[in-house]
């Protein structure tokens, strides 16, 4: 499966990303600097964490104007898939392919920590390997983590079943004791409507083996790989 | 000629503002026990050329609001134009 990683200035966990793709999930990796256009006909767009642009005005609300962000907007319409991690989520909220913002944690430190996470949802092409009820142990690395959404995007996030993961304690508890940032309702990670874009805080490319101490990123590696077999990709 | 615009960017206040919320607990312990409420946001300057009407200077900064400065999920947003 061909992965194109996009690189903005600022990226940080653009490697992390190509690394746990290309040497632990032995996959196809391209990267993509933010002012190319040409996403090289990936099958997955993976936008990494960082901080791109500095985090200048808010998170992501510079890199959501570079020229690749255009692309990866058409190729989300066409239907590609789509997974934006930490800083990456943050992108895909400015550009308007999630709804909702990140805002700064409540306890207004910068958390870097494992966390667990319920999943909510797995009848997406990024959960598909998991159980819905399982927990993730996943790190989390952010200042501007704490997801935030109006009461009517709230509702309309759970009709449509786009709540996908959500912190929780080891036992997989949804608590307001397990939510690290303050995120409404503990919401960790959502996917569009059409499920083919999913962001996320905790990192996924950071927990791919048991030597980073965690090897449950893996699945969600897994689910996407899981989920071209059969699937027609966008062009 | 030159138009200036002050542009004020703050959260709306559905949105909670841990920072406002840190900075009015630090004032309530220096003894400003008076104060009962602060929200922090962004202030920007924005100069543009004398040639554009003062309509369209406020057509164009609404934009730059909407578009970049301002959050609409988040954030509100105000401006003031003045000639230089």
């Amino acid at each position: 499966m061909r992965f194109s990683v996009t690189v903005f200035p600022g990226s940080n966990c653009d490697h992390d990303c190509e690394y746990v793709l290309r040497d632990v999930e032995k996959q196809d990796v391209q990267m993509i600097w933010h002012k190319d256009t040409d996403l090289k006909n990936p099958d997955c767009v993976v936008v990494p964490g960082g901080f791109s642009y500095g985090d200048y005005l808010r998170t992501g609300a510079i890199a959501r104007f570079s020229p690749v962000m255009k692309s990866v907007a058409d190729f989300a319409a066409k239907g590609g898939l789509v997974i934006g991690i930490c800083n990456g989520f943050q992108i895909l909220c400015e550009a308007g392919l999630l709804p909702g913002a990140l805002i700064r944690n409540k306890g207004l430190k910068f958390i870097c920590q494992n966390v667990y996470i319920r999943v909510e949802n797995n009848q997406t092409p990024f959960t598909n390997a998991c159980k819905v009820g399982q927990t993730l142990k996943i790190p989390i690395a952010h200042g501007e983590g704490n997801y935030f959404i109006d009461a009517e995007g709230l509702k309309s996030l759970k009709d449509n079943n786009q709540i996908i993961v959500r912190y929780c304690d080891e036992k997989g508890n949804v608590t307001p004791e397990a939510n690290p940032n303050g995120s409404l309702e503990n919401i960790a990670g959502i996917c569009n409507v059409n499920r083919n874009v999913f962001g996320l805080m905790p990192h996924p490319d950071r927990s791919g083996e048991d030597i980073l101490g965690s090897h449950d990123g893996h699945l969600i590696w897994q689910s996407i790989l899981a989920a071209k077999v059969g699937a027609k990709c966008a062009d | 000629m030159a138009w200036h615009v002050s542009v004020y960017v703050t959260l709306k206040p559905s949105v909670m503002d841990p920072q406002g919320a840190t900075v009015q607990r630090a004032l309530n312990q220096m003894g400003y026990t008076h104060v009962t409420g602060v929200r922090v946001g962004k202030f920007t300057e924005l100069e543009f050329d004398g040639s554009l009407s003062e309509m369209d200077v406020k057509k164009q900064a609404d934009e730059i609001c909407d578009k970049l400065l301002a959050n609409p999920n988040t954030e509100s947003y105000r401006f003031t134009v003045e000639k230089k």
